[in-house]
């Protein structure tokens, strides 16, 4: 855990407030932190049931796993992908400039996550479209005339149940970011001693892209 | 950095500081309102007690339902489908809106800070959500069971609970919310041992009421998540037929069943272990002696935790898995016991050289090591992989796994509500009611299980409404012990709800405990310390007369 | 003295070569387990009165385990477990493991009833009827929801997974009738999923599958057999060369033994062949019935993976039918051989 809580305090103006349990800010920071980390690996764990499903059926079907896999739109994947890592990097730069107290910046820096966050969302919607009208569907909705192997509505079930708990995360993360932002726009009290809204935000964001860097070579490219 | 080398900061002192009056926490604040958005980790887990209490009740209901129908070899008093939603209901019930919370959301949530030195524990508004939450799912689930119920069973394997017509859907969703309940209050436990120990309290210094409730929060964290896709995502496949599970569509059910156990198995530990760590508080108490092995208790614990991740296997030795894999989950298994043995005769070490007081509590203790011995034991057996082959899925199993989760839960909760009730309202209860219905709640819980075991061995599959003939008598004694049982509870309720109004002052620490908790006052002020916090020089439980307390003898 | 336990335990009559197994390792844990509790307990008694409280503040000394003790916890307990363990799971691999000669019977569990088919016929319905000393294999499966064959005289069990086989045997030592119940939850009539095992001498036997082959049907598996499920096709074979040719088997397996995309079928059962990663594997029910599901799981040297899954496209019966078809076109000549690589037609 990167302790990076300023020491220097009382000579910056907003100072958070610390909850009367905690013995110091800086354990109380140090408390979101892990508390946090800990959330991110339940996270981590909820997809990992998804990933077992995943390699299971792949090595019932690899066939059917492999067709349906190129049937996928690699561009529009591959242009979600470089959105939503751009977007992390931009998260990340929202954490730097609330550290440094620069609370215009980072509220441009989250919009611009956010506006990254809902181009791969949209890309992602056409991308279902075009799935609901060929007919590439879960189990018994499957209609595609185009790969006829069994397993392949299976694959499919996999696909849109990975990638839809993927998109929930994805408005979770937007919806904690958007707070971010309107307190870092109406308060402007982010600054080296309270970053940690931000930060916890970012966090919760790099996962979001961290379990998309897992599923795209997963869906699309294996 | 860990909080032992912080200083305290002035912020951290009580708003209030006039010295003249620091009212307990119970009658700080009477309004409603003031009960129900308390941020108070007493008062919440005050609320956690009356709800986890009353779910016990309807689940206790069901099962005496289910004992009655099972008196007689045909129809008794409910039809077949009733029957099916009955067991699936009591055990729901028991297990998420009772098992698991009870222990650590009720008295974990008490305990820990004060065990801790601590104000409160880390996230107290997320410990608040973390009720609404349960109660939310609670609400979902039980709607759901009363609108048309659930006939799967608590492990609702598919393909049957993909298939079934009856109302899957809320249940097994109000199951997924109840999971983000357990997710909280895991994380927040784990967050306030990691940084809200006093001053003085390093890990070795932690009761072992705190490592047990740690390793349990591990599990929480880490097994929820998993179970709670697999809810949704049979939650999904009910309502639209995604076919995940469906074998007719290339799905696979044992696949279902190694998600199921994966969160399954370890959720035994989350019943059990608290129920460690509370009789490793008593047995040191009463007493009055360290605990024999302090660390090879604390280092059991994590080691089941961990141990216990790895063990899942072995609930399907018989369903299509392979016999290599039976194999190694049977050697796994072995694993776990070894570490429940070396709790159990470390117990029995504590009392070596000891002063033991038989109160109540400690009652329980010997009750709940009866049924650990023997329930972990029967689990030892029924890991042993062939021995399994008849017992799986009989009433064997059933026998067993109600000697662990019933008998050594049930007694470390009535144990812990017993030893902690002065702490907790500060009034004690009639002693000599307290050992007879200990003493009726573990002959009826024997004479309850018992003649289960039998019945497994003489080969009578579990969920089963109606059986043949030669299981009668076995059954018959059964519903007797059940009822015996229901007596036992019926006893503690009403003496403690009289010692809830009436009982006798009890003082600040009637026990002579010393237990971290024991520090402050009974029932503790709101904020759990008056003035500075206490400083904590001696390990828990240290009850060596000072003039001798340098030399250690070694056994 | 087995006798006296069997009976203090409930432990049904043992009727099974695996029940005996069973049963002494069934008394050698309980009777450890009773004399270590008893120690345990016998001990914490004693020392609840000796070490009982005298003073109401009473000091005590401060005792913690040597390191010595600490690893008779440990070892103790682990060593009584594995033993357990060892004798459990040799016991285990020996049930998952069927001898060579075992007798085969098809196993299928419908809500609520058991469906039993021979490999030359007949059918029944909830009535199995085997002969003793003799291993007989069950190869069980389901048709809809899970299912668990249990037979508690035999001590067996083995659960009816949908779409897939699943193997387990017995060998009765007694003749009798043995009730047979279903330990996975299945639904509404879960427990009335009864059935029953009627173990016959082999002479008995011999004569009763005559009878029931010339057609003529028992009393009693008339009386509960529900003529509706029994598939018109009665001979396995019979139905398993239909299917073979309709569902397509024929198009890359010949039956004359003669090279074409597949191995042929001929001679095929109990053939040893080499895997294309080396390895040597006996073509059993178990194989066929995988490759059918599977087919790129084991590959035999030299043949492309090109079969497509026959995964949820044939039931249970069906494929039972088509293993059965190849094992009827076992040659007197059986090669000890692997097959030779395959012979591709022209692309049409």
């Amino acid at each position: 855990m990167q302790s990076s809580a300023s020491t220097a305090d009382g000579t910056v103006a907003p100072v958070p407030r610390l909850a009367m349990h905690f013995a110091s800010l800086e354990v109380q920071n140090h408390a979101a932190r892990l508390g946090m980390w800990l959330f991110l690996a339940t996270e981590i764990l909820l997809f990992a049931g998804l990933f077992i499903c995943y390699g299971c059926y792949r090595f019932l079907f690899p066939e059917a796993w492999a067709a349906s896999s190129r049937s996928l739109d690699l561009t529009m994947g591959t242009v979600n992908t470089i959105v939503l890592i751009t977007s992390s990097l931009t998260a990340a730069l929202a954490v730097h400039y609330a550290k440094e107290g620069k609370n215009r910046m980072v509220a441009i820096q989250i919009f611009l996550t956010l506006l990254m966050a809902v181009g791969f969302l949209v890309i992602k919607y056409f991308e279902y479209s075009h799935k609901f009208h060929i007919g590439t569907l879960p189990g018994r909705y499957y209609f595609y005339e185009g790969i006829q192997l069994p397993g392949a509505p299976m694959y499919f079930t996999v696909y849109f149940c990975a990638t839809a708990l993927h998109g929930l995360h994805v408005i979770i993360g937007m919806v904690v970011l958007t707070f971010s932002m309107v307190r870092a726009l109406r308060r402007a009290d982010f600054g080296p001693n309270n970053y940690t809204m931000v930060e916890l935000g970012s966090m919760y964001w790099h996962l979001v892209d961290l379990v998309w860097i897992f599923l795209f070579p997963m869906l699309y490219l294996v | 950095m860990t909080p032992s080398s912080s200083i305290a900061s002035p912020g951290a002192a009580p708003a209030h500081d006039e010295h003249h009056d620091h009212p307990n926490y119970l009658v700080d604040g009477t309004t409603i309102k003031s009960w129900l958005l308390t941020v108070d980790h007493k008062r919440i887990g005050l609320m956690f007690l009356f709800w986890v209490l009353l779910f016990f009740l309807v689940g206790g209901i069901f099962a005496m339902l289910i004992r009655l129908e099972l008196l007689t070899p045909g129809p008794t008093i409910m039809d077949a489908m009733t029957y099916n939603r009955t067991f699936t209901l009591h055990g729901l019930v028991m297990i998420f809106l009772f098992m698991i919370p009870a222990i650590p959301a009720v008295f974990g949530n008490f305990m820990l800070p004060l065990m801790l030195g601590a104000k409160d524990v880390a996230f107290p508004r997320l410990n608040l959500l973390s009720l609404y939450i349960y109660l939310g799912g609670a609400m979902l689930a039980l709607w759901g069971m009363l609108n048309g119920g659930l006939d799967t069973g608590w492990t609702f394997y598919a393909p049957y609970s993909t298939h079934t017509t009856t109302t899957v859907a809320p249940v097994l969703f109000g199951a997924f919310i109840i999971g983000f309940s357990s997710i909280v209050t895991g994380i927040n436990f784990i967050v306030t041992v990691h940084t809200m120990r006093a001053p003085g309290i390093t890990w070795f210094k932690m009761p072992l009421f705190v490592w047990a409730i740690y390793a349990t929060s591990c599990i929480q964290v880490l097994a929820t998540p998993v179970i709670g896709l697999l809810l949704v995502l049979v939650t999904v496949e009910n309502l639209f037929g995604f076919g995940m599970f469906d074998p007719a569509r290339g799905g696979d059910p044992v696949l279902f069943q190694h998600l199921f156990w994966f969160y399954s198995h370890p959720a035994v530990y989350i019943m059990v272990l608290p129920a460690f760590g509370v009789m490793s508080e008593i047995v040191a108490s009463f007493s009055r002696k360290n605990i024999f092995g302090y660390r090879a208790v604390a280092y059991s614990s994590l080691g089941i935790a961990f141990v216990g991740f790895f063990a899942w296997g072995h609930h399907m030795f018989v369903s299509g898995q392979s016999t290599f894999v039976g194999g190694l989950f049977g050697v796994l298994t072995m694993l776990v016991g070894v570490f429940t043995a070396i709790k159990v005769f470390n117990w029995v070490g504590t009392v070596y050289k000891g002063a033991v007081d038989f109160k109540t509590p400690f009652a329980y203790f010997c009750g709940f090591l009866f049924f650990t011995v023997f329930g972990g034991m029967t689990g030892i057996a029924l890991g042993t992989v062939s021995l399994d082959v008849p017992w799986h899925d009989t009433y064997f199993v059933v026998a067993h796994f109600h000697f662990i989760m019933v008998g050594a839960t049930i007694m470390a909760f009535l144990a812990a509500l017993h030893y902690w009730f002065p702490k907790m309202f500060g009034r004690t209860y009639h002693e000599g009611w307290g050992l007879v219905s200990a003493a009726l709640i573990i002959l009826g819980f024997n004479a309850t299980f018992i003649p289960q075991f039998l019945l497994g061995n003489n080969g009578m599959p579990r969920r089963y409404y109606e059986y043949p003939e030669r299981f009668q008598a076995l059954n018959v004694a059964s519903t007797a012990g059940a009822s015996l049982l229901a007596f036992g509870f019926v006893i503690i309720a009403c003496y403690l709800t009289y010692a809830l109004f009436y009982g006798r002052a009890a003082g600040k620490n009637p026990w002579r405990s010393k237990g971290y908790e024991w520090l402050t006052e009974s029932p503790p002020p709101t904020h759990n310390f008056v003035g500075p916090q206490p400083t904590y020089p001696e390990e828990p439980h240290f009850y060596v007369d000072p003039k001798k307390a340098e030399v250690p003898d070694a056994v | 003295m087995s006798e006296l336990l069997n009976n203090i335990l409930f432990l049904p009559e043992a009727a099974s070569t695996f029940a005996e197994r069973v049963d002494m390792l069934h008394h050698f844990v309980v009777g450890t387990t009773m004399v270590m509790s008893a120690g345990v307990g016998l001990a914490a008694l004693f020392m609840f009165f000796r070490y009982r409280r005298r003073l109401p503040a009473q000091a005590t000394e401060y005792v913690v385990p040597t390191l010595k003790t600490e690893f008779l916890f440990v070892s103790v307990p682990l060593v009584f477990f594995l033993a357990w363990f060892g004798i459990g799971f040799r016991d285990f691999t020996w049930v998952t493991t069927p001898p060579k000669d075992a007798m085969d019977v098809y196993v299928m569990g419908k809500q609520w009833m058991w469906k039993f088919a021979y490999p030359e016929g007949p059918n029944g319905v909830n009535v199995l009827h085997v002969p003793a000393n003799r291993p007989v294999r069950l190869l069980i499966t389901s048709r809809d929801v899970l299912h668990s064959f249990y037979v508690p005289a035999f001590r067996i069990k083995q659960d009816a997974l949908p779409g897939r086989y699943t193997q387990i045997w017995f060998e009765a030592t007694k003749p009798g009738t043995y009730q047979v119940l279903c330990t996975e939850y299945c639904g509404l009539s879960h427990s009335k999923m009864l059935a029953e095992v009627v173990v016959l001498p082999q002479e008995e036997y011999d004569v009763w599958i005559k009878d029931q082959r010339r057609g003529r049907l028992q009393d009693r598996q008339d009386a509960l057999a529900d003529t509706s499920l029994v598939p018109p096709v009665a001979r396995m074979v019979e139905q398993g060369q239909v299917l073979a040719g309709s569902e397509g088997c024929l198009k890359c397996h010949s039956v004359d033994g003669s090279k074409h995309i597949g191995p042929t079928f001929l001679g095929m059962f109990d053939r040893v062949e080499k895997l294309d990663d080396g390895q040597d594997i006996r073509v059993d029910e178990a194989y066929i019935t995988q490759s059918m599901m599977d087919p790129g799981a084991h590959l035999v040297a030299g043949y492309q993976n090109v079969m497509p899954t026959y995964q949820g496209k044939l039931q249970g019966p069906e494929t039972a039918a088509i293993v059965e078809y190849i094992k009827s076109l076992r040659t007197p000549n059986v090669r000890e051989g692997a097959s030779e690589g395959p012979a591709y037609d022209a692309i049409q």
